[in-house]
């Protein structure tokens, strides 16, 4: 029973994390620039495309994972410097519009180069198995790549609050989040700071990607349904809030998690077999967005707004 | 007289000649991006590969494939076979990979009197109730495979299981298959969505729950993952896994590679299969893509081999559709797989085996036939199909 909570909890915490590295490039961008970017999901698989090609190259996993993130920012900064700057004074039908289109754009591009098929991304040969540890006095399994996502996933968590809340570059950050124009005022070259934001936020989302590739797959598209689940956490956490975006994603990876694992088994002991089998996962799919909208009912401004 | 006999005989000629068609058009529509990919991918291949060696021409008729992707979606799927059936007006239609999808593309067709000889979707809908004179399937109904593993999991003896399958039809079929034939306990039956990668929920389940065997049927992209997932998380040591060849076939295989020795697994056909169409089959493939077919593969081969021996049976007259009906159901290919008939309801009655992933002569990490689970084995739906 002990294995089956901690490992649950484990689960959660890490699909938690990875969501958090795609949300907190989100919120900052939606919540300082305003600027509503859909093709944040293609960020995240392009990145993971670089990661896998580069590690495929390179035949090392983590020779793969640095070029692909530092491929991921630059590509970040280009499109930043040559589309984003004009879209951030537009109104956010504008912004949909541009950026939905670069999904289209980047799902094309991505199967002209690398072809429709998934590309095939191992983990480090030495993480492919279990972690065995003695938890009250039996063996505790988990597997060590989950590991190292949660530990990876933390150090960056660590490193975004000391960066948001401590640092002089965070302070602006957090100013242009709650008030631009004042920030701007206060002789703040907010145009840079933009752009640094950005270039970090599509580093995080090749981080992502690398990271996740080994676990799922990197194919066409990824991008599209990890999007829409960061968006729920930001809603959630509150738009432009790093604190809103990281409670956002634990809550809605716990939350999913448990809702797989247990919802099922639930549903098993109250309805009759068939019902369960099909009412469960059904359930457990929409659980988050219950959620959100649970949330949202009481706080309309999420949990932890930027401009409260 | 003599003369008037020969006009005579020569306007039939022209007449028989009008009927027959001057080429035959085939609607290709597969998974072919996504992590359902590789199925797609195998059967156009496959068909691609018996076309190439009919020279093109289906009954000595020149052939036109078109093809198109369905992205995995029922939507898209639609569009696709919308546009062949009207547009193009083809004179067969093969290819999809997904039952959910062959479920929503099916009446469409069949409305427009079009045959379908379905290369993998085998639906239980199609082959009772819902049967449907213009629905062919050249591959096996979807319980089959699940229940040759079954038969295997209860006369080894397991008493535990553990059932992993997408929660869609083809995964309710599954389910039904593998527990017609396994009377043991079933101590969970976990339905997961269709296209999940990540497992580490269910796999925490299964873990708690210490079955002695696992039955899952994971197609595609999701069963590479599981499988990847299932050994990351050290259940492979007390868990033996049983599988439907779907699961356990090349594409699988060649992604996850030596943790995947020793499973179990079934199919209607292997590529170690000693009939002569097999061994030129297994061995033009993979001169022609480099790699060893799967099972999909063989099933659209024998899809392409299927449309010829009826286009030459009714001498290209592909019109006459009740000719082309019996044509079909008369079956005069022959299959890779060896031997098989068409039952009443257009599904194969056929022998299923057992497989054993191991490493082969040549070192490579492959199947290998075990045995014979069933004999001229019909499937459970046949007895509820009215076929008109």
């Amino acid at each position: 029973m002990t294995q089956l909570i901690l490992e649950q909890a484990l689960n959660g915490l890490q699909f938690g994390l990875m969501l958090f590295l795609l949300a907190a490039g989100l919120t900052l961008v939606f919540g300082i620039m305003d600027c509503i970017n859909l093709a944040h999901g293609s960020l995240y698989m392009v990145g993971a495309y670089f990661v896998a090609a580069a590690a495929q190259a390179a035949d090392s996993f983590w020779i793969g994972l640095g070029v692909g993130v530092a491929g991921a920012a630059v590509l970040g900064l280009l499109l930043e410097l040559t589309l984003f700057r004009q879209l951030y004074r537009r109104d956010h039908l504008s912004q949909v519009l541009a950026t939905f289109a670069l999904i289209l754009i980047a799902n094309e591009a991505v199967r002209v180069i690398w072809g429709p098929a998934p590309l095939l991304l191992n983990p480090p040969e030495a993480l492919a198995g279990p972690v065995e540890l003695p938890l009250f006095g039996e063996t505790f399994f988990y597997p060590a790549y989950r590991l190292l996502i949660i530990g990876v996933g933390l150090a960056v968590a660590g490193l975004l609050y000391l960066l948001v809340a401590k640092s002089r570059v965070g302070m602006w950050v957090r100013a242009g989040a709650s008030n631009r124009e004042m920030t701007e005022a206060l002789g703040i070259n907010v145009r840079w700071l933009f752009t640094a934001v950005f270039v970090f936020g599509a580093a995080l989302c090749a981080l992502a990607g690398g990271l996740l590739g080994p676990l799922l797959a990197v194919q066409v598209g990824m991008g599209e349904s990890v999007l829409i689940l960061a968006f729920v956490v930001i809603i959630i956490g509150g738009i432009g809030s790093i604190r809103g975006a990281l409670v956002g994603s634990l809550i809605v990876g716990t939350v999913d998690t448990l809702g797989r694992a247990l919802l099922p088994t639930l549903l098993r002991a109250t309805l009759p077999g068939d019902a369960a089998a099909t009412l469960g996962p059904a359930l457990a799919s929409i659980l988050i967005y219950l959620l959100m909208a649970g949330i949202l009912f009481f706080k309309p401004q999420g949990l932890f707004p930027a401009r409260a | 007289m003599p003369s008037r006999l020969t006009a005579l005989a020569a306007a039939l000629l022209l007449a028989g000649a009008a009927h027959a068609a001057d080429s035959i058009k085939v609607g290709f529509v597969s998974t072919l991006s996504g992590p359902g990919a590789g199925l797609g991918v195998d059967i156009r291949d496959g068909f691609n590969l018996g076309m190439k060696q009919l020279n093109g021409k289906l009954g000595g008729l020149p052939a036109e494939v078109l093809i198109a992707d369905d992205q995995q979606s029922p939507d898209v799927a639609k569009q696709a076979a919308d546009k062949f059936l009207k547009k193009d007006k083809v004179d067969f239609m093969t290819g999809i990979v997904f039952s959910n999808i062959m479920l929503a593309v099916g009446p469409a067709v069949f409305q427009n009197q079009t045959f379908y000889i379905s290369a993998n979707a085998g639906p239980s809908q199609y082959a009772g109730e819902q049967c449907n004179p213009f629905f062919f399937n050249v591959a096996w109904q979807n319980d089959n495979l699940h229940e040759a593993v079954g038969k295997y999991v209860q006369d080894k003896g397991f008493k535990n299981v553990v059932i992993v399958t997408p929660n869609y039809p083809g995964g309710k079929d599954a389910v039904s298959g593998f527990k017609r034939y396994y009377k043991g306990k079933v101590a969970d039956e976990i339905y997961t969505k269709l296209g999940q990668l990540d497992y580490a929920a269910e796999l925490a389940q299964i873990r708690a729950t210490k079955p002695d065997a696992l039955f899952f049927f994971l197609p595609g992209g999701m069963g590479i993952n599981f499988v990847k997932q299932f050994v990351a998380a050290g259940l492979s040591r007390d868990t033996q896994l049983f599988a439907p060849g779907f699961s356990a076939d090349e594409d699988v295989i060649k992604a996850v590679g030596a943790p995947m020795m020793g499973m179990f697994n079934s199919s209607h056909w292997a590529h170690d299969m000693e009939n002569a169409e097999n061994q030129r089959f297994v061995a033009n493939f993979q001169k022609e893509y480099g790699r060893l077919p799967s099972l999909y593969a063989s099933q659209g081969y024998d899809a392409a081999l299927m449309m010829d021996a009826a286009v030459r049976d009714v001498k290209g007259n592909v019109a006459d559709k009740k000719a082309l009906q019996k044509a079909l159901e008369a079956k005069r290919f022959k299959s890779v797989r060896g031997d098989f008939k068409f039952n009443t309801n257009h599904y194969p009655v056929q022998n299923y085996y057992l497989r054993v992933i191991g490493k082969d002569v040549q070192d490579r990490v492959t199947n290998k036939t075990m045995g014979t689970i069933f004999t001229n084995h019909a499937d459970a739906y046949v007895a509820s199909c009215k076929m008109k």
